[in-house]
């Protein structure tokens, strides 16, 4: 976390990068873990 | 492309395309406005002559500083680089799998989208022998895989329980030989509940998702057995005892909210009181003519309802007192990466369901829509162009996705609803999406809310070991 006066950042950032290391498949599908009936993907695991 | 709201008195910016998530003062909330994504070195003198009655001219220059510092290390108006990706994927093994082991269900909810449990096919139970081929159609199909899902589903699969046992054993047996391990879930109404089975659940589910819908006027309201009683009263000590046996592996309680229930908190924090923690209560998908669909008309008074289900979140957090509710999970630096995020659940594509007569559908709400039977187990059919046009549906293909500031989190939504609401798979469903904006709204919030309790505590203890985020 980075914070100035101004603005606190929460987070590191790393889509961009996670873009490059990713599509490994091995993350679970959405839809199998407790909802069946909507879509959230940003909450699942990442498996590496 | 940036997001920006308030809420809960947090001034928050989500940076789409990096997936910064910043917390502003008022100054930056204001000064935002005058950027974009072709910031200059130098302060917009629009912005210092608007602004300049409400904030001092050197608070001006210094805020607009920190932000263009934002924006030059790629965390503010970072472009959107991800479309080069949107292919990769696409020939993806199947990995997942509902099992649809029982067509038929004892209980009657009104809302079922399966038609009361038979997906409006008649009631049946799956054969082992059916079961045996969905095995080994997703060890075939899987590839390079190594973890496979299987979600055993309905109707109510407890019915065919045997089914389900012999089914895991079959799949153990054969798991290490073709390097393959597979991850059990069962999604349960609970009735038939027993300590056998309690046990043979927690010893081989990765996961289990039972059905309540909170406070028993609640839940007894729609779900009901075929003479019309409601359930709680027979499920909620059978759940209460698998989880209380269950250590630490994971389940849900999970319920459906509909217009009858836009007060979910209570129904949220009912499912505390009985001693769960790991929670989910999900709009009811249903046809908006029917009355207890959650509409259009509806959605400020459901939003009112996720804000107060945040803010209680939190409070109760900052008291020590742990629930998890599974819309409001999540993780700003290690989640998903973009390859996962450009696509969603995988259905149709890494992602199937299959039925007791061996049909093969996208998914588990596909289930019963002949256009979308993409083959059989026992004929050996899969219909790779169908796959294909699954893989395909992506956040760059859905016209409404590409410039919705959610795509990276909702991954282009669920692409039955966009059928069943929208009439095609690529036409975002409205209300679902305005659901789940508000959900990223209020997770987000939280994330800044918790960050923040997080730093005061720092500030008046030395120990570090006053750590409230999630467990």
């Amino acid at each position: 976390m980075k914070a100035t006066k101004h603005i606190k950042t929460l987070n590191s950032a790393n889509l961009k990068e996670s873009a490059v290391k990713g599509g490994c498949g091995e993350c679970q599908a959405s839809c199998q873990s407790a909802c069946k009936t909507s879509c959230t993907v940003a909450n699942q695991k990442c498996e590496k | 492309m940036i997001h920006k709201y308030q809420l809960n008195g947090y001034n928050i910016c989500l940076d789409v395309h990096s997936g910064a998530v910043h917390v502003l003062d008022d100054t930056a909330y204001d000064v935002l406005d005058y950027c974009d994504e072709n910031m200059k070195k130098e302060a917009p003198a629009k912005m210092l002559d608007e602004l300049s009655s409400k904030y001092s001219r050197d608070d001006l220059l210094e805020t607009y500083e920190a932000l263009y510092e934002l924006y030059e290390m790629g965390q503010l108006f970072s472009p959107d680089d991800y479309e080069q990706f949107a292919d990769l994927m696409t020939k993806a093994p199947v990995k997942s799998m509902c099992i649809n082991i029982s067509h038929d269900c004892n209980l009657r909810c009104e809302y079922c989208f399966a038609a009361k449990g038979d997906f409006g096919q008649g009631r049946c139970l799956m054969s082992l022998e059916t079961a045996k081929k969905a095995i080994d159609f997703i060890i075939a199909n899987s590839g390079t895989r190594h973890n496979l899902e299987v979600d055993f589903f309905g109707g109510e699969p407890l019915m065919n329980f045997d089914v389900v046992k012999q089914t895991v054993e079959y799949a153990r047996s054969i798991e290490k030989q073709h390097n393959k391990n597979f991850r059990f879930t069962i999604t349960t109404n609970g009735l038939l509940l027993d300590d056998e089975k309690t046990d043979f659940i927690n010893r081989e589910m990765n996961n289990v998702v039972m059905s309540l819908d909170g406070r028993k006027e609640v839940n007894d309201k729609l779900r009901v057995t075929p003479n019309g009683k409601g359930c709680y009263d027979i499920i909620v000590p059978k759940y209460q005892k698998l989880v209380s046996k269950r250590g630490d592996k994971d389940y849900y309680i999970r319920g459906t909210f509909t217009t009858y229930s836009k007060d979910f908190t209570a129904d949220v924090l009912h499912m505390k009181e009985l001693g769960f923690e790991q929670l989910s209560i999900e709009p009811v998908v249903s046809d908006p003519k029917l009355d207890y669909s959650i509409k259009e008309a509806d959605l400020p008074m459901v939003f009112s309802e996720y804000e107060r289900l945040a803010k209680t979140l939190i409070e109760m957090r900052k008291r020590g007192e742990y629930f998890n509710f599974f819309h409001f999970m999540i993780d700003l630096d290690q989640g998903p990466c973009a390859i996962k995020r450009l696509r969603g659940c995988g259905c149709g594509n890494e992602y199937v369901a299959v039925t007791p007569q061996g049909d093969i559908y996208p998914c588990h709400q596909f289930v019963g829509e002949e256009k979308f039977k993409m083959g059989n187990l026992n004929d050996g059919t899969f219909d790779q162009d169908m796959k294909l046009r699954f893989a395909r549906a992506n956040v760059y293909s859905k016209t409404n996705c590409r410039n919705c500031w959610a795509k990276f989190y909702c991954s282009g939504g669920c692409n039955a609803n966009n059928y069943q609401y929208e009439g095609d798979i690529l036409k975002s469903h409205k209300v679902g999406c305005e659901l789940e904006k508000k959900r990223l709204e209020c997770a987000i919030m939280i994330k800044a809310a918790l960050a923040d309790y997080q730093d005061e505590q720092k500030s008046t203890c030395d120990s570090g070991d006053c750590f409230v985020e999630c467990r």
